[in-house]
């Protein structure tokens, strides 16, 4: 019940930070310079289409009038219509965010397959060669751009090795399955060093508390106070870290998605801007923000069901 | 942004400074400064290194590998001199990069100054500000405003700075909290001193070391976005050399050409290795 009241709580808490993303994606279109109309058209472009377009972006209105129509229309899932591809802007995203939503996901999951049994064994042989390798891994990471990685790795495992596609997403599962491989592990190297780093540094914490001094005294294995003891609480505090760095490797996707030629939204993102198609460009961007909130609200969630501690209130 | 302050942390050495660390006399920084020293003066010595013209196109000398006779790097698919655009370019990613962190720096720090100074309305105001910027990804949404305001430099400094002051603003900001409650800051708030001097003399040279730290992250971070944009068509117009674009141009011929997106590549990631160990070297001598 208590936490039926905090999820609550936590979905009235979200109402502002909507609305302040409705007005930076709203704003967007007075940042282009001169008569956005005319700008989105180009140099060839009629008066008549010029003023078409103006009405129809109902720039002729004041600015107040305009967000809260733009707001009207939001509320009812109208996200605008793109001319480039003759088709509703939500039409358009709906057909690309399931792509982007599994790049997302399998990325997490290499993650967590790359960062937990690295974390685990840099923590338990302290300042072993292990460790001192795996402390090294941020700092290199740091810098790494990741569609310079996916090229190597298309490079590599697609090109050399055929063990995966060059690009593209296919049609069925199973080429679903394999076009997801090196993407998802693209994203996975750029942000498993952050979670290595904040595993690495809550498991050696828990390690050196008395229950798990007490474990070992009972004469329970090392492995078993490890994984068992102290890996599931060392976990708990990684899930914020976890979330809030996926929620800004959801931009990452952007350009992995470019260099896989995944359809998802990032791509369709970049080929609309290419395309001077403003509403999509708008709509994605909105959708973005959105997805960072919702990873974020189920990352407070999770934690919140995971450590009792947390107050609810 | 709040993802970008967790990425990297100033306030976690990337590499523990554990006890050999200081015997050591900050190996950690006299590295990175010496690399990066390195870099910039490659950067800024590129006409006497190469006599190469990073734009000249010729296509009858394209595609030629490393080590080619007057192209030590070889030339890419208009013939173009592969290490006369990776210098040339490394002026305009660092100049771009480095300048890009600048005015963030500053238009942050005094907002967060501010904010945490005054606490209340002003605060609040602030705060509600940050979370709709931080409500976007950082990559989207300097992509986004890039695209509105137009292609060229001008449009990427002013989009990194207008997402990028929200991490500054929180980090001075946290930092605020806790120094105003020190002594020295009500001495100087009690003395009467205005406002504007207690911030300025008093508590920003308090404050604003873990600023200091972040930045250094935070070129790298935007060297990123930068080439990133480059990558995807959207940086410094061409023909201007951006190590970006020199990896998306690449990207096509990455079969049989692999050098081409490869070198700029590896000069991402020292420049990168060479910024991070700096920004941990800071912190090394912090903790002293």
């Amino acid at each position: 019940m208590r936490y039926l009241v905090y999820i609550l709580k936590r979905l009235v808490a979200l109402i502002p930070v909507l609305i302040g993303i409705s007005l930076i994606v709203f704003f967007l279109i007075r940042l282009i310079p001169g008569d956005p109309a005319a700008t989105l058209l180009g140099s060839h472009a009629t008066p008549e289409t010029v003023h078409e377009l103006r009405t129809q972006l109902g720039l002729t209105q004041p600015v107040w009038r305009q967000y809260l129509t733009f707001l009207g229309h939001l509320l009812h899932g109208n996200l605008g219509y793109s001319y480039v591809y003759s088709s509703s802007v939500v039409d358009l995203i709906t057909t690309s965010l399931p792509v982007t939503l599994w790049l997302l996901v399998s990325g997490t999951v290499f993650t967590l397959l790359i960062a937990v049994p690295l974390a685990v064994l840099a923590a338990a042989r302290r300042n072993g060669i292990a460790d001192n390798v795996i402390r090294a891994v941020p700092v290199v990471g740091l810098g790494l751009p990741s569609f310079w990685l996916g090229i190597i790795l298309i490079l590599v495992f697609g090109l050399k090795l055929h063990w995966f596609p060059v690009a593209g997403y296919g049609t069925s599962l199973t080429e679903h399955l394999r076009g997801i491989v090196l993407p998802g592990i693209t994203v996975a190297l750029a942000l498993s060093p952050i979670l290595i780093r904040s595993l690495r540094a809550s498991m050696i914490e828990v390690l050196s508390s008395d229950y798990i001094v007490t474990a070992h005294s009972k004469g329970i294995s090392t492995s078993r106070v490890v994984l068992g003891h102290a890996l599931r609480n060392a976990a708990v505090s990684s899930v914020t870290v976890l979330g809030v760095n996926i929620a800004y490797l959801t931009g990452t996707t952007l350009v992995v998605e470019r260099v896989f030629s995944l359809p998802g939204i990032g791509q369709q993102m970049i080929n609309s801007i290419l395309g001077r198609d403003f509403p999509t460009v708008q709509g994605i961007t909105l959708t973005f923000a959105i997805m960072v909130v919702v990873v974020n609200l189920l990352t407070d969630l999770t934690h919140a069901a995971l450590d009792p501690r947390v107050k609810l209130s | 942004m709040s993802a970008v302050i967790t990425t990297v942390d100033p306030t976690t050495p990337l590499v523990d400074t554990g006890r050999r660390a200081r015997g050591r006399r900050n190996v950690t920084l006299t590295v990175g400064l010496g690399l990066f020293g390195l870099i910039v003066l490659c950067a800024v010595c590129a006409p006497l290194l190469t006599g190469q013209d990073p734009i000249k196109q010729d296509l009858n000398s394209a595609f030629l590998g490393p080590g080619s006779a007057g192209h030590l790097l070889g030339t890419d698919e208009l013939g173009r001199d592969v290490l006369a655009r990776l210098l040339y370019g490394a002026r305009v990613d660092l100049r771009v990069g480095v300048l890009a962190v600048i005015s963030p720096f500053i238009i942050g720090s005094l907002v967060g100054l501010v904010a945490g100074w005054f606490g209340g309305w002003v605060d609040a105001i602030i705060g509600r500000i940050v979370d709709m910027v931080i409500a976007f990804p950082f990559l989207v949404l300097v992509i986004a405003l890039v695209f509105a305001m137009g292609p060229g430099t001008t449009s990427i400094y002013t989009a990194i700075t207008l997402v990028g002051w929200v991490a500054y603003c929180r980090i001075v900001r946290g930092q605020v909290l806790v120094a105003k409650e020190q002594e020295y800051a009500m001495a100087a708030k009690a003395s009467g001193l205005p406002t504007w001097r207690i911030l300025l003399r008093h508590l920003l040279p308090n404050v604003i070391l873990q600023a200091i730290i972040f930045s250094m992250s935070d070129i790298v971070l935007t060297l990123l976005a930068i080439v990133t944009l480059g990558y995807l068509g959207l940086g410094v117009p061409p023909p201007t050399p951006d190590w970006g674009s020199m990896i998306q141009e690449g990207q096509q011929f990455i079969l049989t050409k692999w050098y081409m997106s490869t070198i700029p590549g590896l000069a991402i990631v020292i420049t990168g290795l060479a910024l991070a160990l700096i920004a941990d070297g800071i912190v090394e001598k912090a903790n002293q």
